[in-house]
């Protein structure tokens, strides 16, 4: 069970296992011609937003024009890759309804909380990245130590997801390996080259809707086929128990349960830390809402992604409860399936040709818009933060242009290459995206502490973000890993190195600045709660006072919608 | 490394928020996207109203063994039918608020 992991919000250090042979789908013409047509409109998409591209802005952050609604899809999208929607199908399939955690206090505050309170100043201050704000508000210490890490860490997840696709392509399809991984890499090379974040959002935006179009059907089906909800609830409750269907059985402090964490660490690990470090800080979704057309729309941004991410969940778990009930043994090997085969399984088992075609498009296209989602974000800090920033400064605007384009074809081409060193080595990739998956938290600690109090000083930045990593590595890696501490299991461990990673960054931080000078008030406008740059004080568009598009109204809707999507899983 | 030139507001180590603002701000002015860049609503309709014509023919034509897999629901038909409605609303809002024409560019624009 430690080689197999899956773990999200802090995207999902996933290790991709072989899916068991005997899965290939019966697929025909008809599946390979939806496919082919989808493949064509990416390219096209990418053309067509070639001529958008005109200043590097445009390239990184579509001119900071895109309506909301747009980048409110491609938010959740960049957040529903393939290794999600096969990794929380897993989840369910081996922990049950715990799952909704990862959704409704894993997810919902802490995208409303990016779209009330850090948004304002994120957008307002016109930053292009979020290395960029820490560079604004601490130092260039900081700064370079978070745009080296981010980068890293990006190139090694879109490797991961391309992989991950070769596996599924190779499983479901029989292509081999490589094929799949040139394929996919050459597709996503071509329409961000081509089109940059704005081919990268359409597509995200697309893909939703196809990936939609190929879980509703099988969700339906597979309900359909252990006699609707109820079926399912007692078939799961004969087999796994009770608590298997429950979001808070067996949670209790010092009672035990297969997911390894009590209510308190579900709360403060992943609803808190965790979750607010992936969502508010992970600049590969913070990117979607600052390339919205205003502050209004980049507040709307992650509100909008909220809704749909409530019920989504439903998508991914039940197809992942109807393969527990249905072999109830999966995960072992008697069963012949593991985990992750949950949902490929459920698409050979159900889908006739047609639809079938629909679901091999929409996980193909999860996968590419996973990987297309880093490699963008990639490309944005490698050259606004890095390249021209320390080492050549002070070019005309298009030469960064061409040196974003220049980027984008070397990061994919990394990426090729972590794909194929993960194929190697799957163990230590699945070690390394652990690690980066601490980096988040540590940035989180630095952004709070230093948005919430203006004392902290511009060293203390990078100290809490070095402080804060080393922990939540040390706690893991030595602690838990060598049997310190006891933690029945990995995820339990990951929400306990997640809080300790925050203690200690917070800590550091407060001790560093009360030793150092801190920073002159006038350099803090905008940047600290309680004081506004120029960007914040912009008029709201015609139309943006409209009640459904007040960014308190979605936010908090969104927050009493999950909060009551919880009670019938409460009891 | 090379030095600032053309950039005389960056000085010493110091890249305050009034650079971010003021290089931004002169990019926005400059940014083509929002007057060049297609409408998606014609994508998402035009894709979907094509596999939902694909995937309504081929539930319509199913046999009864590929309906008997899907436990007894022609799924074909159904998710076509939901594909087609889905592309024809993204159409009909297309039709109903057309693209509204690009902002003219601010004065200090080139």
């Amino acid at each position: 069970m430690l080689n197999y992991w899956v773990q999200n919000p802090t995207n999902a250090p996933y290790s991709p296992t072989y899916l068991a042979a005997g899965l290939r789908l019966p697929t025909n013409g008809l599946d390979y011609t939806i496919l082919a047509i989808y493949f064509v409109v990416v390219l096209g998409i990418g053309f067509a937003a070639r001529r958008s591209v005109k200043t590097s802005l445009d390239f990184f952050l579509s001119g900071r024009s895109l309506p909301a609604w747009i980048t409110g899809l491609a938010f959740i999208s960049a957040n529903l890759a393939a290794t999600e929607i096969l990794g929380m199908a897993a989840n369910s399939a081996q922990y049950g309804a715990y799952t909704v955690h990862w959704y409704w206090i894993g997810a919902i505050p802490a995208m409303v909380f990016l779209g009330l309170v850090m948004m304002p100043f994120y957008y307002g201050s016109k930053v292009r990245s979020v290395p960029e704000m820490l560079l604004l508000r601490f130092d260039r210490a900081a700064h370079l130590l978070s745009s080296i890490l981010f980068a890293f860490a990006a190139i090694l997840i879109a490797g991961v997801n391309l992989y991950a696709l070769a596996i599924v392509v190779e499983a479901l399809l029989g292509w081999p390996q490589w094929v799949a991984i040139v394929v996919a890499g050459a597709f996503v090379l071509a329409y961000i080259t081509l089109g940059g974040l704005s081919s990268a959002i359409y597509n995200e935006v697309l893909q939703f809707f196809v990936i939609l179009a190929a879980l509703i059907p099988l969700s339906v089906l597979g309900l359909k086929k252990v006699g609707g909800w109820d079926g399912l609830v007692d078939k799961l409750t004969a087999t796994h128990g009770h608590n298997f269907t429950t979001a808070w059985g067996g949670t209790g402090i010092g009672s035990a349960n297969p997911l390894g964490a009590n209510w308190l660490t579900i709360v403060l690990g992943l609803g808190f830390v965790l979750s607010f470090g992936y969502w508010t800080t992970n600049f590969a979704e913070v990117q979607r809402a600052l390339s919205a057309k205003n502050l209004s729309a980049a507040q709307r941004t992650p509100l909008i992604a909220a809704y749909p991410k409530i019920f989504i969940v439903f998508l991914v778990m039940i197809p992942g409860l109807v393969a527990a009930a249905l072999v109830p043994n999966i995960g072992t090997a008697k069963s012949g399936l593991q985990y992750n085969d949950a949902i490929p399984y459920l698409m050979s088992q159900l889908l006739p040709n047609g639809v079938l075609g629909i679901a091999v498009t929409g996980l193909l296209a999860a996968f590419m818009a996973g990987m297309a989602a880093n490699v963008s974000s990639f490309n944005t800090v490698f050259t606004t933060d890095i390249w021209a920033k320390y080492v050549v400064k002070g070019r005309e605007d298009g030469y960064y242009v061409r040196f974003g384009r220049l980027i984008t074809a070397i990061g994919v081409c990394a990426s090729v290459g972590t794909a194929f060193l993960a194929s190697s080595f799957s163990n230590i990739m699945s070690y390394l995206q652990t690690l980066f998956s601490f980096f988040n938290v540590p940035m989180f600690v630095v952004f709070i502490v230093g948005m919430f109090w203006k004392r902290a000083s511009a060293k203390s930045g990078f100290w809490g973000l070095l402080a804060g990593t080393v922990t939540a590595m040390v706690n893991y890696f030595v602690l838990y890993k060598k049997d310190i501490i006891a933690i029945p299991s990995d995820q339990g461990a990951n929400f306990v190195s997640a809080i300790a990673g925050f203690v200690a960054g917070a800590v550091v931080m407060v001790i560093v600045s009360l030793f150092t000078a801190p920073k002159p008030e006038a350099e803090l406008a905008g940047l600290v709660y309680g004081t506004s740059s120029p960007g914040m004080a912009e008029a709201p568009a015609p139309g943006d006072e409209a009640w459904y598009r007040r960014p308190a109204l979605l936010g908090w809707g969104a927050v009493v919608l999950a909060a009551l999507c919880y009670i019938p899983f409460s009891f | 490394m090379t030095d600032d030139f053309g950039r005389p507001e960056r000085t010493g180590f110091h890249y305050s928020e009034q650079d971010v603002q003021r290089e931004v701000t002169e990019l926005e002015g400059r940014s083509a996207t929002a007057a060049r860049i297609f409408d998606l609503r014609r994508i998402i309709g035009g894709l979907f109203v094509v596999y939902g014509i694909i995937v309504t023919i081929t539930g319509i034509t199913d046999s009864q063994a590929e309906i008997d897999k899907a436990q007894g629901i022609n799924i074909n038909l159904w998710t076509g039918i939901g594909m087609l409605l889905l592309g024809v609303f993204f159409l009909v809002w297309l039709w109903l608020r057309p693209t509204p024409p690009p902002v003219p560019p601010a004065e200090e624009a080139e």
